[in-house]
C-alpha cells in the first residue's frame, strides 16, 4: 500500500532516498558542479561595474573611463574589454552577487568559527528560527491531523472546512504575517508564539490534504470488511484508516516542515526581529551585506534539507516497523 | 418460529427485489428472488456478470439493502444478523492489511469483537492449521503467494464463531491449479466445521464440485432461473469430476445458464 503522491514535491521527496547510491551521488555532484560553474560565470558580469569603479579609483586603466559613462553599457562588453578585472569580481567586499567560495567562507566563519552564543553566529540565529519552526510544525501538524479526522468523519466539516483551508493558502503569507504579529502583540503575545503561528498557518495545509487522502485511502472492500465485523467508527479509525494513512502522513510532513521553516523566516521579517535567519536576511539587505544574505539563505536551505532528511529517516524506520516498506 | 431451529432455513429470501438508482436510470439488480438455504448447505451462485449473484450475497451480509421482499438470516433480519456477527465474509481479493502479519490480520475481527488475548492466540493457531498455513503467522502478506493470502483471508473469516461463511468469488483471481487445490481444501474445511456456505462463482466445474445446491442466475433483471440439488456424495475426491453424475449436473447448469441467456436476449 505505497501511497501515491498528493503534491508534486513529494515525488522528489520520496525518490530522493532510494536508488543506487553511487550513481545518484555522481548525478547529484554533476548537477552541483554545473550550478557552481554557472554561478561563478554569472558573478563576472554581475559585479564587473562595481569592480571597475574600485579599479579606476585605485588608478587602473579602464576601457571606458567614468562610472557614469559605463552605466548603460552592456556588462558582457565591459568584461571583454577589461579582462584584467575578472578575478576581482570574485573577491569584492560587497558584491552584487557573491561568489560561492565567499558564501562558503562566510558560512564557515559564522557557524564553526564563532561561539554559538555570539549574536553573529548563524547557529544561534538558526536555533532561534528552528525553535519557532518546530513549535509551528507541531501546532500545524496537530491541527492538520485533527481537521483531517473531522473532514473524513463529518460531511458538514468536509463541506465547510476544506474550502476555507484552500482559501487560507491563497492569501499571501507576506501580507498576513504582519497582521498576525500586530494583533498578537496588542493582546500581549510576542516572542516565539507569533512566529510559530505563522509557521503553523503554512504547514497545516499539506497535512490536512495528505491526511484526508490517507484516511480515505482504504477501498470499499476494506470498509465493507469492517462492516461485516460490525466494527465501530472508532475501531475503523484506529485499526484501518490511521495505519493506512501513514505513508501519506509522512509525505505531507516533509512538505509541511519545509513550509514551517519558510513561515518562521517570514514571521521574522515584518517585526525587524533582532535574531533568527529572517533577521539576518533583513539586516543583510539593510546594509548591503550580500554575502551575509546569501549565507543566511544557504543556512536556511541546509536546515530545511536536514529537517526533510530527518523526517525521511523516521519515515523509513516507521514504515519498516509496520511492514509497509517496499 | 425459533422453537424449531433445526428445521428452519438459515437463510430465507422471499420475493426479494433490489433496484439501484443510477444516473442512467434504475437498474434491476435482483427481481423476485426466492430461496431457502438450510444449515450445513454448501450453496453456489453461478451466472454471468450482472446476474446479481454478488448482490444477493451482499444482501445476505446486509452490505446492500433490498428494496422489496423479505430476507431472514438465522431467523433475524440481515442487518440484525450482521450486528450479531452471524457470518464471515471472504471477498474477491484477500484484502489483508499490509501493516499486519498474517496472525495479526486474523486477529483483526477478534480484536474488534473483543475476544480475550489468550482466546485470540488459540483461535489464530486453530484456523492457521485449518487452512494449512502453520508457521506463516509471523509473515507479512507480501511475503505470501496469492493463494496463501486468500487462504489467510478465509482463516480470518473462520476465526470467530459465525456459522455462515459467505464467499464472493474467492478464488477468481487464482490460476486453475491453485484453485483446484483450494477447492479441495475448502471441502475438507466445510466437512470439519459444518458451516453453511454461500459461494459465488462463474466457474461451472467449481460450482458443481463444491456444492450441495447450485443456484443458476441470469441477468437483466437479476433472477434465479434454476436451483439444482446436487446428487453427488459429501465425500468428493477431485476425480469425481470425471464421473457421469458430475457431468450430468454440469450439463444441467450449462443448460440453465443458456436458458437464462436466451430469455434475456
Amino acid at each position: 500500500m505505497r501511497a501515491p503522491c498528493v503534491h508534486p514535491l513529494c515525488t522528489a521527496a520520496t525518490q530522493h532516498f532510494g536508488g543506487e547510491p553511487m550513481k545518484s551521488a555522481l548525478a547529484v555532484l554533476t548537477v552541483i558542479a554545473v550550478l557552481v560553474a554557472f554561478w561563478y560565470a554569472a558573478c563576472v558580469p554581475m559585479n564587473i561595474k562595481g569592480v571597475l569603479v574600485e579599479a579606476e579609483r585605485a588608478g587602473a586603466e579602464i576601457s571606458t573611463p567614468g562610472a557614469r559613462d559605463r552605466r548603460d553599457m552592456s556588462e558582457v562588453g565591459l568584461v571583454l574589454d577589461n579582462r584584467f578585472a575578472i578575478p576581482a569580481t570574485w573577491a569584492q567586499d560587497r558584491p552584487r552577487l557573491p561568489a560561492p567560495h565567499q558564501v562558503g567562507i562566510e558560512l564557515w566563519k559564522t557557524t564553526l568559527g564563532k561561539k554559538i552564543t555570539s549574536k553573529r553566529s548563524l547557529v544561534y540565529h538558526g536555533w532561534v528560527t528552528l525553535s519557532a519552526t518546530l513549535l509551528g510544525f507541531a501546532i500545524g501538524t496537530g491541527l492538520g491531523v485533527l481537521l483531517a479526522v473531522g473532514i473524513v468523519h463529518s460531511k458538514v466539516m468536509d463541506m465547510s472546512v476544506m474550502p476555507w483551508a484552500i482559501v487560507s493558502q491563497t492569501i499571501p503569507i507576506i501580507a498576513l504575517a504582519p497582521m498576525i504579529i500586530v494583533v498578537l502583540y496588542s493582546v500581549g503575545v510576542q516572542g516565539i508564539i507569533p512566529k510559530a503561528i505563522i509557521s503553523a498557518y503554512l504547514s497545516f495545509f499539506p497535512v490536512v490534504v495528505g491526511m484526508v487522502k490517507g484516511l480515505r485511502s482504504p477501498d470499499h472492500m476494506q470498509l465493507d470488511l469492517l462492516r461485516t465485523y460490525s466494527a465501530s467508527n472508532a475501531q475503523g479509525f484506529w485499526k484501518l484508516r490511521l495505519p493506512a494513512s501513514m505513508p501519506y502522513l509522512f509525505t505531507s510532513l516533509k512538505i509541511g516542515i519545509a513550509a514551517s521553516l519558510v513561515g518562521a523566516i517570514v514571521g521574522e521579517l515584518p517585526t525587524g526581529a533582532v535574531a533568527g535567519l529572517g533577521a539576518r536576511l533583513l539586516a543583510g539587505s539593510y546594509y548591503g551585506q550580500t554575502v551575509q544574505i546569501w549565507s543566511a539563505l544557504f543556512a536556511a536551505a541546509i536546515l530545511a534539507a536536514c529537517l526533510v532528511g530527518l523526517l525521511g529517516l523516521i519515515e523509513k524506520a516507521v514504515l519498516k516497523r509496520m511492514g509497509m516498506a517496499s | 418460529m425459533n422453537t424449531e431451529p433445526n428445521t428452519q432455513p438459515v437463510i430465507e429470501a422471499r420475493n426479494l427485489d433490489l433496484t439501484f438508482q443510477t444516473n442512467d436510470g434504475p437498474v434491476h439488480a435482483l427481481k423476485d428472488v426466492n430461496l431457502s438455504i438450510d444449515k450445513g448447505d454448501f450453496v453456489s451462485f453461478i451466472g454471468p456478470s450482472g446476474c446479481g449473484k454478488t448482490t444477493f450475497l451482499r444482501c445476505v451480509a446486509a452490505l446492500e439493502t433490498p428494496t422489496g421482499g423479505t430476507l431472514s438470516v438465522n431467523g433475524m433480519t440481515a442487518d440484525e444478523a450482521r450486528r450479531n456477527r452471524a457470518y464471515g465474509y471472504v471477498f474477491q481479493a484477500a484484502g489483508l492489511y499490509p501493516w499486519r502479519t498474517i496472525s495479526k490480520n486474523i486477529k483483526l475481527p477478534l480484536e474488534i469483537m473483543g475476544y480475550s488475548k489468550s482466546d485470540q492466540e488459540k483461535r489464530v493457531k486453530d484456523v492457521l492449521e485449518l487452512v494449512d498455513l502453520e508457521g506463516f503467522g509471523g509473515k507479512y502478506p507480501w511475503q505470501l503467494s496469492g493463494g496463501m493470502q486468500q487462504r489467510a483471508s478465509i482463516a480470518r473469516a473462520l476465526a470467530f464463531d459465525a456459522d455462515i461463511l459467505l464467499m464472493d468469488e474467492p478464488f477468481g483471481a487464482l490460476d486453475e491449479i491453485v484453485r483446484d487445490h483450494l477447492n479441495e481444501q475448502l471441502l475438507h474445511l466445510w466437512a470439519r466445521t459444518n458451516k453453511t456456505i454461500g459461494f459465488v462463482t462463474h466457474s461451472i466445474p467449481e460450482a458443481v464440485y463444491l456444492s450441495t445446491k447450485i443456484v443458476v442466475m441470469s441477468p437483466r433483471p437479476g433472477r434465479i432461473t434454476d436451483v439444482i440439488e446436487s446428487p453427488l456424495p459429501k465425500q468428493r475426491p477431485l476425480d469425481i469430476r470425471d464421473s457421469p453424475e458430475f457431468i450430468e449436473v454440469a450439463h444441467r447448469v450449462r443448460e440453465g445458464l443458456r436458458a437464462g441467456h436466451a430469455d434475456a436476449a
